[in-house]
């Protein structure tokens, strides 16, 4: 079921059946992130753990580079991904600030002023 | 019989629980966060309740895309804290009640909501701070829980309006359970907050400030607000409100709002928190 509405949200990605089914594998991968062991295997050979799981290229990419916006657009959901850069010892906040092109510290202090502004960052059609 | 004597809401920031697993609840960051949270916890322990039926979703760790349940119903015996990525939290097991749990399943199935049953979960940081917020770092977790798990993570959840009707179905089937219990409805989740992409840290303190006056007042228009109005005003991840609405329609039509409390930020979340009392 196709809903515009949902495309019309600024610098967001509704996680909605479409994205589920393109990031299907890319998500289970990141599940299996939850047991100790495949985090052990992961660590020491990325690629060997990864070549395991039937990811696209760009998927592959995405998880070797830590590029979060890339693996959104490639159907991974962020809950998903945070097994990732709890492995890696990432915070969240530090994950985050890397999706908005900030530093960790710029993106602390903008939530500490209060967080990112909802003004214009609505709806893309309406401008608001 | 069994009775439904207050409810409560509140965000459930993962950061909490590891702030307080780590000593750092009293740091300049953290402090007003739980001191925003004394009055509560004063307050329950005078008001604890036997049992609390705490709504909250999982955050990709019990369930993966295998399967996705729209609503589900802890019925074990007790459920273990879960592992996220970095072990389990060093807090108590979480003692369930499952005779009312299967009641409340039994009931709710036949009342037309056909919730899926849990007879195993482990529960991650949606459930697991709350509790922290309530009672802090005891041996034990002095009340029994049963969980209900709403789906927020794939999209669609259920609607404001569905969400606000189970709570009610909850309520029928509380008040029709035959044993002399106080039950607590929780809701968690929220306030505004965005996760992912380049909207990332969103906050609308306006629009949460507005959530907490009509979840008291006036629910009735609140249950017909849709997903995209959430979406658009609270960020992405801030659809988790919807299941404030359980607790909400399960407290009956007036509410009496006792404690309130609004912080921003904590990690990339507004913490809201409602303590509210049916009018009698």
């Amino acid at each position: 079921m196709k809903d515009p509405e949902l495309d019309d949200i600024p610098g967001t990605t509704v996680f909605t059946g479409e994205q589920s089914r393109k990031g299907f594998a890319l998500n289970q991968f990141c599940m299996s992130l939850l047991k100790p062991e495949n985090r052990e295997r992961f660590k020491a050979d990325e690629s060997a753990y990864l070549d395991e799981w039937p990811l696209t290229p760009a998927q592959c990419q995405a998880v070797v580079d830590r590029d979060w916006n890339a693996a959104i657009a490639e159907g991974g959901n962020i809950y998903f991904l945070a097994k990732i850069f709890a492995t890696d010892g990432t915070s969240f906040p530090a994950a985050v600030s890397t999706m908005v092109g900030m530093t960790a510290e710029e993106y602390v202090a903008m939530m500490i002023a209060g967080g990112r502004s909802p003004e214009g960052q609505r709806s893309i059609k309406e401008g608001r | 019989m069994a009775r439904i004597t207050a409810g409560v809401t509140t965000s459930h920031v993962p950061a909490i629980g590891a702030a307080l697993d780590h000593g750092k609840s009293g740091d300049d960051y953290w402090k007003p966060v739980f001191d925003g949270y004394e009055w509560t916890k004063k307050w329950i322990a005078r008001e604890r309740p036997d049992v609390v039926v705490l709504v909250f979703n999982d955050h990709a760790t019990s369930f993966s895309l295998e399967m996705i349940p729209t609503f589900a119903i802890g019925c074990a015996d007790s459920f273990a804290p879960a592992d996220e990525g970095f072990g389990p939290r060093p807090v108590p097991r979480v003692q369930g009640h499952s005779d009312l749990a299967w009641h409340l399943a039994e009931s709710l199935i036949r009342d037309e909501f056909d919730i899926t049953i849990m007879n195993k979960l482990d529960v991650d940081h949606g459930l697991t701070v709350p509790m922290s917020l309530m009672f802090g770092q005891p041996e034990a977790w002095p009340v029994k829980v049963i969980p209900v798990a709403v789906n927020v993570v794939q999209f669609p959840p259920p609607t404001g309006n569905r969400c606000y009707a189970l709570g009610e179905a909850i309520r029928r089937a509380v008040l029709a359970y035959d044993e002399d219990l106080d039950v607590q409805v929780w809701g968690t989740g929220g306030m505004s907050h965005q996760l992912q992409g380049p909207r990332a840290g969103l906050i609308n303190a306006e629009f949460d400030a507005a959530f907490l006056d009509r979840l008291t007042a006036d629910p009735e228009a609140l249950r017909k607000l849709p997903h995209i109005e959430y979406l658009r005003e609270a960020g992405s991840e801030g659809i988790e409100m919807v299941m404030w609405l359980i607790m909400r329609g399960a407290l009956g039509e007036d509410v009496k709002e006792l404690y309130r409390f609004y912080h921003v930020p904590a990690s990339n979340t507004a913490v809201g928190h409602l303590v509210l009392e049916p009018a009698q």
